[in-house]
Parts: structure tokens; sequence; C-alpha cells
């Protein structure tokens, strides 16, 4: 009797080999982005994975083969969008590059200063995003009202806020007003406080910091092998970052440190950028100093004295006749822009974001490549996530810090 | 901070001789051309010389040359050693009509997606790939939109209806 009891008769082999198939996206609210993963569960674990991209794509590189230098910024700001002004910058440094164009210490102390801000507010997004995936809502909502500062200031300099489309070839559109830097200065006075309440909200937390350590771990080589940058690299203990090793921007006026990881799981992701966003704080304070070092004319400069690339400003166009007359040929493509090819690259906040251009002389690049340091580390998800749980992917997915403007162009 | 343009040089002089060509130095980035079929045994000699190591593939792209008849296409490979923080570019060109090239996956697994992508734009067909289908653009897309014969959409046509975001 009691052998019956017991006996249920399931097909063969029905429970050992059950996998489900599950669509994680394109329209998830966990992946943050349009992007898709389809993961082969075994329950909850993670059997296999495959990553889809692509449906965002604007096809930049083919518009910017149309377009005149000058107005292939915008399409840059659209990459990485919680961090446009290092996109910007990057390009503008890419044409100075190919133009031959020096720009002063002042200018590049003011890009420094935007973009370590920028680097600020993309860290600030990717760290309490995984607090978000990981349970804990009240840091990210915390956080939103100390980027809208930064947001501000942006919009002192350049007049907008999330595609900032933020200064020209040669320097900035206009100069610095007090109000920004007053607004600078509010950030820099308020910041470090918030920061230091958000670290105390995570660093030690328990429940974060279970739930991120030990997950989402590459090591060093297959890091490297799969072409990662940026702070997902140097979580791994690789202490590669372009400010210092190809410094742009007169980086190298400045003392700051590269933090590292070790193992590069979740956990060490979150702290390495916690960290950056100290140093960047560093970096503007210092750049900040330096800027208000300078006296009498020097104090005024924005922008290089390069008339043949600088587009001059609208109000002289309809007053003087050199800036109309530059303006013009500029406009027009008349301007002697000089054939070659050039990579610059700059340590955008997710990596080396690098500019392949190759100019023919025209008006419009001959072929522009963009590296986009997300689209290439992306491809080690399904490595990465094979053999942990459903949950784990999540926030490694998120701590990755994936932005699909970045990865489709 | 040995490492300088000129020993690579020297040193990949020595070993292919005067196949590779084209050397240059454009913005102070040592430029070299390759003949396609030997752009593994270049970049293999350049992974793994104990003084050269160039690991790290930083970028691949194509250019499309169309007046180059015989060689359009142009596949660019961005190398950087990271010890010496050196970088270094090499090129190697293929016809349009059969644009076979070695896959540089075995190498590098950063190459996966760029040359999906750099088969998706300009349909180079990268021999021994894994899995080399389109990436950004749909599957059923029939033609190779960065190459230059392609055009952009005339701006001033007039027989779109296009009302909803008025045109």
């Amino acid at each position: 009797m009691t052998e019956q009891l017991q006996h249920i008769k399931l097909p063969e082999g029905s429970i050992e080999k059950q996998t489900t198939t599950l669509n994680l996206g394109p329209t998830h609210p966990a992946t943050h982005g349009v992007f898709q993963n389809i993961l082969e569960l075994d329950g909850e674990r993670i059997v296999d994975a495959e990553s889809t991209v692509g449906y965002i794509h604007r096809a930049f590189e083919k518009i910017a083969e149309r377009r005149p230098y000058y107005q292939v910024t915008p399409l840059t700001d659209r990459l990485n969008y919680c961090s446009a002004p290092i996109n910007n910058m990057g390009w503008h440094m890419t044409c100075e590059k190919l133009m031959g164009v020096k720009t002063p210490k002042r200018v590049d102390y003011l890009r420094v200063i935007i973009m370590e801000l920028a680097r600020i507010t993309d860290h600030l997004i990717c760290n309490s995003i995984v607090g978000v995936d990981s349970g804990a809502y009240t840091g990210f909502l915390y956080v939103m009202q100390y980027r809208e500062l930064v947001y501000e200031i942006y919009e002192e300099v350049c007049g907008s806020r999330l595609t900032t489309n933020i200064g020209r070839i040669g320097g900035f559109e206009r100069d610095f007003t007090n109000t920004a830097f007053e607004k600078l200065e509010k950030f820099l006075k308020e910041y470090p406080g918030v920061l230091k309440e958000f670290e105390n909200l995570f660093t030690r937390n328990r429940i974060f910091v279970e739930r991120t350590k030990g997950t989402g771990t590459i090591t060093a080589e297959r890091a490297l092998n799969y072409g990662f940058t940026g702070p997902n690299l140097r979580a791994t203990g690789v202490d590669y970052d372009v400010r210092a090793h190809a410094p742009y921007s007169s980086y190298e006026d400045f003392n700051f440190n590269i933090h590292v990881g070790s193992t590069g799981d979740n956990y060490d992701k979150f702290l390495v950028r916690n960290a950056e966003m100290w140093e960047s704080l560093n970096i503007i304070e210092q750049a900040y100093k330096k800027v208000q070092e300078f006296k009498g004319a020097e104090a005024e400069v924005y922008h290089a004295d390069v008339p043949e690339y600088y587009l001059p400003e609208k109000q002289d166009v309809y007053t003087k006749m050199e800036a109309l007359i530059w303006h013009f040929k500029i406009v027009m493509g008349e301007t002697e822009i000089p054939a070659g090819e050039v990579y610059h690259s700059v340590e955008g906040a997710n990596g080396e974001l690098g500019f392949y251009l190759i100019s023919d002389g025209g008006r419009a690049p001959y072929r522009l490549h963009f590296r986009r340091p997300c689209f290439i580390y992306y491809q080690a998800y399904a490595e990465i996530v094979k053999g942990s749980m459903l949950s784990d992917a999540i926030i490694t997915m998120s701590s990755l810090n994936l932005i699909a403007g970045e990865m489709d162009a | 901070m040995g490492l300088t343009n000129e020993i690579i040089k020297n040193r990949l002089s020595e070993k292919f001789g005067g196949v590779l060509t084209e050397w240059g130095e454009p913005y102070g980035l040592l430029t070299l051309t390759a003949p396609k079929e030997m752009n593994l045994k270049v970049m293999n000699f350049l992974y793994d010389e104990p003084d050269l190591k160039f690991r790290f593939l930083t970028d691949l792209t194509a250019v499309h040359y169309p007046d180059r008849k015989g060689e359009e296409l142009c596949v660019v490979y961005h190398l950087h050693n990271m010890v010496d923080n050196i970088r270094i570019r090499l090129k190697v060109y293929a016809p349009v009509d059969q644009p076979d090239v070695y896959t540089a996956t075995g190498l590098f697994s950063s190459a996966n997606w760029m040359e999906r992508e750099t088969y998706d734009f300009f349909g180079v067909n990268f021999v021994g790939h894994p899995n080399l289908k389109r990436i950004l653009n749909v599957d059923e897309m029939d033609y190779f939109p960065m190459r230059k014969e392609f055009p952009l959409e005339d701006q001033s046509r007039i027989d779109k209806d296009d009302e909803m975001f008025g045109r």
C-alpha cells in the first residue's frame, strides 16, 4: 500500500531537462533602454543568453558623411546622452587635432570642468540605478535633484540640458557667465555632503553588498580581450584611463588618482564609480582654481583665435564684415580643411570613446566612425551572466551602464 | 617607455619584409597596410611578440573607397599596447565584389560584434566568424548602407506622405 501513495508517474525526462526561454526586453523596465536579451533559464539559473541590439540605430555615421563638421556635434549628443558634453568635447577635439588648432589653456580648463561634471552625472545615474535594481529607490530619487544642479550649469553655459550641443570647434560659443560660476560653486559646496550620504546608504548596506558582491565577475584578461574600457575595466584591476594615458585638454596639469577594483564584480564597479565621482570633484576644484587665476585679457578667452574654423558669434555676423565673411565661408564649406585621417579618444563615462575621422578635404567627413565603449563591452554580457541567477543578471546589466543610444549609434 | 614607432616598424619589416606597404605616421599614429590574407599573421605577430604586446583591439571598422579599383573596401584595425601605451593602425584592402577577410575573433573576443557591425554596413565577409549576421540593421536588408553608392534620402523630395511628422 505505501508504495502506491507516492507513486506519480511523469513522462520520461520531463523534469531533468526542462528549460524556459525568457525574453528580457526590448521594452522591459529592467533593461533601462531598448535592447533585448533572450535568456535560456533552468529554474532561475541562466543557462544561455543571447543579446540583440540595434533597436534605436539612427545611422549617425552615414548622416555625418553629409554634414559639415560643426553640424556633427548634435549627433554625438545622442550617443551617451547621460554625459553628452564629453561626447561633444571629444568631437571638437578630434576636429581640432585634424585642423591643427591649439586651444588656449583657459578653454581647456573650462572643458575639463564641464566634462568632469558630466562624468559625475553619468556615474551618479549608473550607481543609483544599480541601487534601484537591488531594491533601494531612495538613493535614485534623492540624487536627482543634485543632478539638476549640474544641468542648470549646462543650461547657463549652452542653453540646453540633456542633449547639450555644447561648445564649438575651437572653444565655447560664449564665455561662462558669473551665474554659471555661482552655480558651479553652489554645486561644489552642496554635492560632497550628498555624495557622502549616498555612499552611506549603499557602501556598507548589507542587502546591497550581498546582492552585488560576487555577481557579474569578469577577470582582467577576459575584460581586456573583450575590449572593456573605463570603470568596468578598472573594476577588474587594470588602471587604464585615457585621461592619464593620452592626456587631452590639459589633463596633464591636474593631480588625480585612478581607482581600481580587484574582482570586477558589481560591487567593485560601484566602488570604482563612486571613487571616480570624488576624483572628478577634486579635478573640478583644481580646474576652477586655475580658471580663477587668469588675469586681464586672458581671463576672457573662451575660444581659440582661429576665424577659419570657429563659427563667429551671430551678433558679429550682422555687424562685422570679417565675421560675416568667415561665417559664410564656414557654412558654405569654403574653408581649407586638411585631408588626413585621425583617431582621437577621450575618457567617456563608459570608457574610451574614440572618433576615427577621415577627411578628404571636403566640407563633411569622408568617413567617421565612433568607437562606442558600450557596444564593445556589451558582447561580454552573455559570458558574464551564464550560470548566474536571473536577478543577478539584471543588476549586472545596470552596473555595466548600458546606454542604448551609445550602443546603436 | 622604450617602444617607439621606429622600433615597431623595424621589427615588422624584419619579419615580413616588403609585403607591408603604405607606411605612414598621420598625427603620430603608425599606420601600415598589409595584404588581406596576411592580416592575421601580422596581428598574431604583434600580439605574441614579448616586446610588442599589442593585445588590445581598440577599434575595427571599414572604409569604402569606390575609386580604388580592385581594393574598394578597407578594413581598419586600431591596436593598442597598454603596457608601453602606444597605438598602431593596420589596414587591409579587399575588392568589393569578393570582400573576404580573415576574422580576428580567434585573437580578440571583442572583434565579434565589431566585425558583425562591419559586415552589416559594408558587407565585408569575415571568413571564419562564428556568427556573421547583421547586428544593427534588420536581417531582411539586402544592401550595405555605409557603402558610398548608397545615397542618403533626398531632403527635397515631395512624394513622401508623412503628415504625422510633418516635413
